[in-house]
Order: C-alpha cells, then sequence, then structure tokens
C-alpha cells in the first residue's frame, strides 16, 4: 500500500461531496415532479388552457361571448365560428374562453375555502382532542354520510339568489358564481379534515412537539410552525385534486341549473342547454367542445397531481 | 360483539340528529315553496296566508322541525286562523313513521319515496355488477401484467376514465348509439325512459332502455374501481407470504386464489360497502340526461318545488343506509380476516 493511495480516500469523498450537494427535500421533490412524465404533460396541457382562456379574452370581449343573433342559431362549425354557435347565435368559442375563466377561477377559489376549512378544523379537532374533537368529527361524519352532489344541489337551492353580483378585474361576476364557490368551499372539506387530523393525531406526540413545548410554544405556533408543515405535502395533493373535483362539481350543479346563471357562462352550463335530444342529434359540436375542456382540464390537473403524490412521498424513491 | 353493534347503533342517533336539522334548516330557508306552488299563477294573498297556516309554515322554524320528528297529534294547532289553537294536530311525525305530507301531490312522502325505489335499484344494481365484474378483471390484469403495455394503457384510461365529466359519456353514448346508430341503419337504443309506452314495462323492454344509462354510470367508476384494485392486488403481490408459498413451489393460481385474492379483498369490500348505499341515492345526472325515473330525479323534481317532506325523507333513507352499509361493510372484516375483532 502506497501513500498516494493511503490519500486517496479524503480526495475522492471531497469529490464526491462536490458532485453530490445537500439537496434540501424540496429541491428532491421537485427533482422528482420534474421527472415524471406524465405529471409533466398534465403541466403543459394545464398551462395551454390557462393561455386559451386568457389570451383568448384579450381576442374576444365578453360582450362578444354573450352576443347573439338567432339568425345564426345552431350554424355548425366554420372559419368564422371554430366551435359552431349555440341555440340563440351566440359564439361557442368565446363563450368556451369566457366560461373557462369561470370554471378555472371557481375550481381555484373553492379549493382555497376547502384547504382552509378542512386543515383548521382537522387540525384543532387532532390537537385539542376531547370535547372538541368528538363534536367536529361527528358534524364531519354527518356531512359525509349525504352524498356529496345531492348537498351540492341543496345549498346551490339555499344560497340561490342571496349574493349580489360583484366587479372584479373589470368583469362583472354573476352572485351565482360566488354561491357556487362557497358551497363547493363548503361541502368539499371533510375527507381532508380527517387526514390532517390523523397526522396531527400521531405528530402531536413527538418529540420536537415536545421540545417546542419545553421551549414555551404557545399551541397556536406549535399547530402552525411545527404539525401543518409536516403536513403540508398531504395537503397539497388534496389541493390540487381538489380543484379538479371543484370543475366537475361545478358542471354537475350548473348542468343541473343550479349552478352559474346565464348569461355568464361555465363550462356546465353551456351544456344545459344540450340536454335537448334535438341538440345532441343535430349540433354535436354544442356539447363536443365544452365537455372536451373540462375532460382536458381535469385529467392534467389528476395527472398533476398524482405526480405530486409521488414526488412528495419520501418512501417513492424508485425515480431519484 | 353485539355490543359493539349496539354500541354503533347509538352512536347513529346524534348523526342522524345532525344530518336532519341540518338539511331541515337548509331546506325551509331556501325560499318559499307556496310562491310556486300555483305554476305559473301565483297564488292569492290571502290564500297563500290560509295554505301557510294549514301547512304549518306560519309556525317557528324549531316548532316545525319537533312537528316533522315527534308529530303534532298531541297538541293543538290554529288552521282556521283566529288566533286561538283550537284543533288537534294529525301529524305523527317521522319516529313514528310519518314523513308528512307531499305538498305537490299531496300522497304520503315516504309512499313517494318507496315507489321510486325499484326503478332506482333496477339502473344502479346492475351498473353496479358491471363495475364490479370489470373493475376486477381490469384491475387484476393490470396488476399481474405490472408495466406492461396493456398495464399502461389501462392506466391511462382510467385516469380518462375519472377525469371524464358524466355527461360527456351520456351524451356520446346517445349521439353515437341512438342518433347514428339510427342513421345508419341499425338497431337504436331509446335515450329516455324506462320503457316504450306502447309496449309497457316489459322485461325486455327495461333492459333495452336501461343499457345506455347503465353503461355510462359504469364507465366512470370501472376506472375508479379497476386503479383501486390494482394498487391493493400490487401491494398483496409484492409481500413476503406470496413470496414464501412461491418458493414452496404452489402453483401460480393456487397462490392467486388462496393467498393474495382474499386478502386483498380486504380493501375492496371497504370501496363496495361504502358505495352500496349510494345506489338508493340514484345517479342525480344521468336519471335527469335519460329520464329515468330514478330517486335522483325524484329528487329534482321535488326540490325545485322545495316540497321538503319528500326531501327529507329522501335524505333521511339514505343517510340510514350509509350509517347501516358502514356498520356491515365493518362486520364483513371479521370474516374475512378474523385477526379483526371488535369489542
Amino acid at each position: 500500500m502506497t501513500t498516494a493511495e493511503l490519500s486517496a480516500p479524503p480526495s475522492s469523498l471531497a469529490h464526491l461531496h462536490a458532485a453530490r450537494p445537500m439537496r434540501s427535500p424540496t429541491r428532491i421533490a421537485l427533482g422528482r415532479f420534474l421527472r415524471h412524465r406524465a405529471a409533466m404533460v398534465g403541466m403543459i396541457i394545464l398551462i395551454g388552457i390557462i393561455l386559451y382562456v386568457v389570451v383568448g379574452s384579450l381576442i374576444f370581449s365578453e360582450a362578444e361571448a354573450n352576443y347573439n343573433d338567432t339568425s345564426l342559431r345552431l350554424q355548425p362549425p366554420s372559419a368564422l365560428h371554430p366551435f359552431g354557435t349555440d341555440r340563440v347565435g351566440r359564439d361557442i368559442l368565446a363563450r368556451t374562453i369566457y366560461g373557462g375563466q369561470i370554471s378555472l377561477i371557481i375550481g381555484f377559489v373553492s379549493m382555497l375555502i376547502e384547504i382552509s376549512l378542512g386543515t383548521a378544523a382537522g387540525a384543532i379537532a387532532g390537537y385539542y382532542g376531547g370535547l372538541i374533537d368528538t363534536v367536529l368529527m361527528r358534524f364531519t361524519e354527518a356531512m359525509l354520510s349525504i352524498p356529496s352532489l345531492v348537498l351540492l344541489l341543496v345549498m346551490a337551492k339555499f344560497f340561490g339568489g342571496k349574493i349580489a353580483d360583484i366587479e372584479l378585474f373589470g368583469r362583472t361576476f354573476s352572485g351565482s358564481v360566488l354561491v357556487i364557490i362557497l358551497i363547493l368551499g363548503l361541502t368539499s372539506w371533510m375527507e381532508l379534515s380527517r387526514i390532517v387530523r390523523s397526522n396531527v393525531l400521531v405528530l402531536k406526540e413527538s418529540d420536537f412537539v415536545l421540545a417546542a413545548r419545553a421551549m414555551g410554544a404557545s399551541d397556536k405556533r406549535i399547530i402552525l410552525a411545527h404539525l401543518l408543515p409536516n403536513s403540508m405535502a398531504t395537503i397539497i395533493v388534496a389541493a390540487t385534486l381538489g380543484v379538479a373535483t371543484a370543475i366537475l362539481s361545478e358542471a354537475y350543479v350548473s348542468f343541473l341549473g343550479l349552478g352559474v346563471q346565464a348569461p355568464t357562462a361555465s363550462w356546465g352550463n353551456i351544456l344545459t342547454e344540450a340536454q335537448e335530444f334535438q341538440i345532441i342529434k343535430d349540433a354535436p359540436w354544442y356539447w363536443l367542445f365544452p365537455s372536451l375542456l373540462i375532460l382536458l382540464t381535469v385529467l392534467s390537473i389528476n395527472y398533476v397531481g398524482d405526480g405530486l403524490r409521488d414526488a412528495l412521498d419520501p418512501r417513492t424513491d424508485k425515480r431519484v | 360483539m353485539t355490543g359493539y353493534v349496539l354500541r354503533r347503533l347509538l352512536q347513529a342517533i346524534p348523526l342522524l340528529i345532525i344530518v336532519s336539522v341540518v338539511i331541515f334548516v337548509l331546506l325551509q330557508s331556501a325560499g318559499d315553496p307556496l310562491a310556486i306552488m300555483g305554476g305559473r299563477v301565483p297564488p292569492r294573498p290571502d290564500d297563500r296566508e290560509r295554505l301557510r297556516r294549514q301547512l304549518g309554515l306560519d309556525q317557528p322554524m324549531l316548532t316545525q322541525y319537533l312537528y316533522w320528528l315527534i308529530g303534532n297529534d298531541w297538541t293543538l294547532v290554529d288552521r282556521d286562523g283566529d288566533g286561538t289553537a283550537d284543533t288537534p294536530g294529525v301529524r305523527r311525525g317521522v319516529l313514528r313513521g310519518d314523513f308528512g305530507q307531499s305538498i305537490v301531490t299531496n300522497q304520503p312522502a315516504i309512499d313517494i319515496v318507496l315507489s321510486r325505489i325499484p326503478n332506482t335499484l333496477i339502473l344502479s344494481v346492475s351498473s353496479q355488477m358491471v363495475i364490479i365484474v370489470a373493475g376486477l378483471g381490469l384491475g387484476l390484469l393490470s396488476a399481474l401484467r405490472q408495466y406492461s403495455r396493456l398495464d399502461n394503457a389501462l392506466t391511462t384510461l382510467t385516469f380518462i376514465g375519472f377525469s371524464m365529466p358524466i355527461f360527456l359519456i351520456a351524451v356520446g353514448f346517445m349521439y353515437i348509439f341512438a342518433v347514428k346508430f339510427r342513421e345508419w341503419g341499425l338497431p337504436y337504443f331509446p335515450t329516455s325512459g324506462m320503457f316504450d309506452p306502447r309496449e309497457g314495462p316489459t322485461v325486455a323492454q327495461v333492459a333495452w332502455h336501461l343499457i345506455l344509462p347503465m353503461m355510462s354510470i359504469a364507465i366512470i367508476s370501472v376506472a375508479r374501481y379497476s386503479r383501486y384494485i390494482r394498487s391493493t392486488m400490487l401491494e398483496t403481490i409484492n409481500s413476503d407470504y406470496i413470496r414464501t408459498a412461491r418458493a414452496k413451489g404452489l402453483s401460480e393460481r393456487g397462490i392467486l386464489y388462496h393467498h393474495a385474492f382474499k386478502n386483498a379483498a380486504l380493501p375492496i369490500v371497504t370501496l363496495i360497502g361504502l358505495d352500496l348505499p349510494g345506489l338508493l341515492a340514484g345517479a342525480v345526472v344521468t336519471e335527469s340526461i335519460f329520464a329515468w325515473p330514478g330517486m335522483g330525479l325524484l329528487f329534482l323534481e321535488h326540490l325545485s318545488r322545495l316540497d321538503y317532506a319528500v326531501l327529507m325523507a329522501i335524505l333521511l333513507m339514505i343517510t340510514v343506509a350509509v350509517i347501516v352499509f358502514q356498520l356491515l361493510t365493518d362486520l364483513t372484516y371479521t370474516w374475512l380476516d378474523p385477526r379483526i375483532r371488535y369489542a
């Protein structure tokens, strides 16, 4: 054994260190996510759809989307109206652009409500336990035992017409949009709250929480700074899939006539009129384009959610 | 075990009370059922006043809930509007089996709901059978050939399946199998109702009308089931005792049937158990597209009229079904896996 060989290990160690710098969990997860092929495809489609509804609204004004000319009713797709026209002669392309904005906003904002409610209820129930836990969880179970679409329809009936229109980003949003955001948020938080609660139940017994408490941290600080960040992976995945579910549910409720009200378009309420057999038969473009857009959006969000789940789960290391 | 079942049933009582209060309050505050009672001709103000009194809608909400729950035959109500409660009430309340009268048809709410159960079960049970058989088949196939071309194709299809809005499938099916088949001179499927009124509700007619709505419901859930079955099967196949069984030289078929499948059945039973009460609720969207006269359509019709007696009966029935099936699911566990015991 020569001295050169003896001195080799330190230098090769240093080399290893330079090649593989310490990677934070976030960075590892990001790396995994970027290598998840399906998630990347989903991401690209999703960005495409967002561009479609944003750039599209710069080309067509909302007035054009609501402009009707009954002499042009149920026109098949043409150069002038690439997606055809609806039964009062409105351009379906323009309506899917503005309807898409509404559907995406509804999906995103109601997800925020879902996440806030679900996380708060789960964290409080799990952390404090006792009577608070029993009451909150019994209520959660009660909400879960009603089929979600039925609950949504009852809530839609309850809030319907009770909220006034608002102005935002230079657009007038019908009160029915706010109603649907509210009820989607209020009816979807239960699953998440149960997951967060079970996470918190395990985590609150761990040593780092004990240490934080010994250092005099308040309950609020322990929940916000120690318990919730450790449940973040679950919450992020639930949030992503929540947007997809919300977009589908909005479409169902609007389709059944209790959601977003005309003239404001949403992907769901464009389809309401397409229920008529004559339209199904003679004007397939009427129902095909809006429902394909819903399918594409929900599909791409589900792929992104699936990728995030794989990326954030420390047990899946096959792709690293 | 008996103690466990009793305790679970007792726990169901507060649950049912919460559900009924929440729904009752929501429905009662959703609007005025009398405003839409006369159709296009709104009732005259004095008629409206009298109806409100006779239906008991003039009472405070808590009183109305109590009358709905325990009836009002033990007390006197003011029916003629002279300010004194002098007529004995006639309602017996939900606890004694009286769900009240529908304000739309004036029939007992429970009769209306019960009359729709067969229709809804025909549709939901038949689709559930397609779902279980196809879901198991595709899920097992995927799991046994993990990462094969077939598995990848099925994975893509299942993702499309559960991202698919059901009306795209339903309307697409109508377009292809009713409209296009007719144009091409093929036998085409009917698109609405349960039977041809000229033929009457014969078995052949109902089966013929059933196919499109049944397939629409099945496709979406097959995606969910097969995905779930694939992952539970994979977990089981990759476990140690399966490797042991293989090492002992058991046949692949024996391993699958005796060892893997029985253990993978547990989560699948949960999935089915949680879905069964939904069969009673019907499929609101599908029934509405295909005009299938089931529970979902009944719910929609009476929701638009704010007929709370019928709506409450439907919702309560579903909630009871959810509770009962959850309990049955938990009891099935003990049979499938003797390690699980409830005290």
